[in-house]
């Protein structure tokens, strides 16, 4: 299959994938969106991006505003980071990361008083700015890809010469179970998303602008529509099936095209975004506002009201089940993100950074606790998988160490969905072992 | 009769053949080698474990042959090897002292609360990439055994979920070093007989919360030591391996430190009394009850 030529009609699918039963939507798809008050105490972690970590501007004992710089972006794959409200520098130190261990993060106790910084950026017209300037105030706004990547979206606004970009894809797919956040924004604010889309357009000077939502979500899907003409953007409903989401299956879904192996979705002539990261280079290009807030999906059935907040960036997971009526039950596990590509969390005390699209409670009635056992070939993960990999031979190669075997069988094309663990009926860690192939692998290549 | 006699035949001169064209091939294409590398790979461990940095025990005595690198980089030989194979080659042997690998951890089962339950695959690397793994303590001894299973000498024991060295197995390669995610396995010199079994940066309180043996940080152990016995990085005491003129701290230290905690330890208790007691103890109840 030729990349950059579209095959009509659209296949608004791709071949794999998998659908969870109990998606768990209908917990939060109904519950607007409420502001998050205002706490006494942020933890903003310092590295939120993917690549070089910002460097801290301020020290203990600053007082900050709201938006002031807290730390200057240090390279091109970098973006700044901005304080969430007014207030004074408590501490700068480890706070536990989404990983498990101690991440450097400063601790901010607010002052109740909210105030915007004096050097707040100021509102650009985007339809006659330059695609430069559209591009600068991405970079100085701190975004980033929203859904989970945190890849610095003004390095995806910006792809090197060679490349010809025809195509903005915005995901609002929403395929995780259990999240709401991106559905929420659609509904609430369509219009924040769409200009975001067009902004993103006008800085890689395309015209093309597709934005991709499962059909779970017609109401999103209609309220889109009725405003989408206005900006030039095609609102396309797509199947119902996991990972829709995923960067290669919804450039696939919408266009055709295949990303070929090892590729960027530059090399198949587009450019993918989140719907939220839109709606932040909205608020950043519109109102110049910086990235300090997003709307995050606090759901679970431990909790008394699950609900989607608009939190500030920095605010700790504790305080976000507090606000959602706090638990009735239990919880047994607490993952940030999704159940399918989230991860588990050592503490309730792990803030919200910039890519949290969730916090998800589990309850102890809903784990099951099983022993993997060995592989049947009975190749449910090769249905699942979305990249046509075969997760079951390969986890055979990775768990006796045949990492160069792994490699020739495309390990490294792995997404990490956990379509294939969740369809395996032995329950096989298969993504485990994917992600300890992949850092292996990697490894072995540095060196 | 006939045939067998003609098949015998046909055989023998078959082989005849062959074992002269052998033979002329063996002389007329015969590769020089040294024998001294021979001599070497004898007088080697023979182990392959790599700890010298070579592909092998062939490669490496290839090395000391051509004089790239002296016989006590070989970690594994004891030094009557070592100067064995100086003598027979007749260079410098070099000082060479044992070393071995010590983990510095202290918290089994008993010791460091499990925050969650794990059931991914049974293997440190893997399960420090799922939110650090079950143990509390981000920076303790996961007992998964990955070390273990890379010990080419099988020297590593799993004693209730926490990897102990047995010393006068080890030789020191060093490949567990090189395995252990969490960093905790160090190579220490062998007469080196005390340690603090504690790994972790964190603050005292920190570590409280989550293991019974951490090291607090209260010095009790440098002030009763000698000086420079000891070095002390932020919160975190560890004893000197640089031997100075003070040397190495003896059991005496551990017996005039009281440590609070007890991480201050000889090797041979982290390696059995209490732990494996307990480990013992728990395997009678889990017998009893079945």
């Amino acid at each position: 299959m030729a990349a950059n030529k579209p095959i009509p009609p659209k296949p608004l699918s791709f071949p794999g994938g998998i659908h969870p039963a109990k998606d768990g939507k209908s917990l939060t798809e109904k519950k607007a969106v409420v502001a998050a008050p205002l706490f006494d105490r942020y933890v903003v972690q310092i590295s939120q991006n993917v690549g070089a970590p910002p460097k801290l501007v301020v020290k203990v004992g600053d007082a900050v505003k709201k938006g002031d710089l807290l730390a200057e972006a240090s390279g091109f794959v970098s973006v700044p980071l901005h304080a969430p409200t007014s207030g004074v520098i408590s501490a700068v130190g480890d706070a536990p990361g989404p990983m498990g261990t101690l991440v450097p993060a400063v601790y901010l106790d607010a002052d109740g008083r909210d105030e915007w910084t004096a050097n707040r950026m100021a509102p650009l017209d985007w339809r006659t700015a330059e695609p430069a300037e559209l591009k600068n105030r991405v970079r100085d706004a701190g975004i980033v890809g929203m859904g989970g990547a945190a890849f610095p979206t003004h390095v995806k606004l910006s792809p090197p010469p060679d490349k010809k970009i025809d195509t903005v894809i915005l995901n609002g797919a929403e395929c995780e179970p259990y999240l709401t956040a991106d559905h929420r924004l659609m509904l609430e604010q369509p219009e924040k998303v769409l200009v975001g889309a067009a902004v993103m357009a006008r800085a890689l000077g395309v015209e093309n602008i597709f934005i991709g939502v499962e059909k779970n979500k017609p109401d999103a899907i209609d309220k889109l529509n009725e405003l989408a003409g206005k900006y030039g953007v095609k609102v396309v409903g797509l199947k119902v099936q996991y990972p829709q989401g995923s960067e290669k299956q919804l450039i696939y879904a919408l266009t055709g095209r295949c990303v070929p192996e090892g590729g960027l979705p530059m090399d198949a002539g587009c450019v993918v975004q989140n719907v939220a990261t839109a709606a932040a280079v909205c608020d950043a290009v519109e109102s110049g506002v910086p990235l300090i807030e997003r709307i995050t999906t606090v759901t679970g059935t431990p909790l008394a009201a699950p609900g989607n907040f608009l939190v500030r960036i920095g605010t700790p997971v504790i305080r976000l089940v507090e606000l959602a009526g706090g638990v009735t039950e239990e919880p047994r596990k607490l993952i940030l993100g999704g159940p399918m590509m989230g991860f588990a969390q050592r503490s309730f005390e792990v803030p919200v950074a910039k890519n949290s699209s969730g916090v998800l409670l589990l309850a102890a009635s809903e784990i099951v606790q099983y022993d993997s056992a060995g592989c049947m070939r009975c190749g449910m993960c090769l249905r699942g998988c979305p990249m046509h990999l075969s997760p079951g031979p390969l986890s055979m190669l990775i768990e006796n160490e045949k990492f160069d075997l792994a490699a020739q069988n495309h390990v490294m094309d792995c997404l990490e969905c956990g379509a294939c663990a969740y369809a395996c009926p032995a329950h096989r860690p298969l993504v485990q072992h994917m992600r300890r192939a992949k850092a292996e692998i990697r490894k072995r290549a540095k060196k | 009769m006939n045939t067998i006699l003609i098949a015998a035949l046909v055989c023998g001169v078959i082989a005849l053949v062959s074992g002269l064209v052998i033979g002329v091939a063996s002389k007329l294409f015969a590769v020089p080698s040294d024998p001294r590398v021979d001599l070497v790979i004898g007088l080697l461990p023979g182990a392959n474990c790599g700890g010298c940095g070579k592909a092998g025990c062939a490669d490496f005595a290839k090395s000391v042959v051509a004089g790239e690198n002296p016989p006590n980089k070989c970690p594994v030989s004891s030094a009557e090897q070592i100067s064995a194979i100086a003598h027979a080659l007749g260079i410098e042997a070099g000082s060479s002292f044992k070393q071995v690998a010590v983990v510095l951890c202290g918290g089994d089962l008993n010791q460091a609360r499990q925050h969650t339950l794990y059931n991914g695959v049974y293997d440190c690397v893997s399960a420090a990439m799922v939110a650090g793994g079950p143990k509390s303590c981000s920076y303790g001894c996961f007992g998964m055994g990955s070390c273990a299973r890379s010990c080419p000498f099988g020297a590593i024991e799993i004693i209730n979920n926490l990897a102990v060295v047995h010393p006068e197995v080890c030789v020191g390669c060093g490949t567990c070093v090189a395995t252990c995610p969490r960093h905790l396995i160090k190579l220490v010199p062998a007469e080196a007989k005390v340690h603090i079994f504690c790994s972790s940066p964190l603050k005292g309180p920190e570590k409280k919360k989550v293991c019974s043996v951490p090291c607090l940080g209260c010095r009790k152990c440098v002030k009763a030591g000698a000086e420079g016995q000891f070095t002390v990085e932020g919160v975190k005491v560890s004893v000197n391996y640089d031997t100075g003129e003070n040397g190495l701290p003896g059991e005496d230290v551990v017996a005039a430190a009281g440590c609070p905690t007890g991480c201050l330890m000889t090797v041979a208790k982290h390696l059995e009394t209490e732990y494996a007691e307990l480990a013992e103890a728990k395997k009678e109840t889990e017998n009893g009850r079945k």
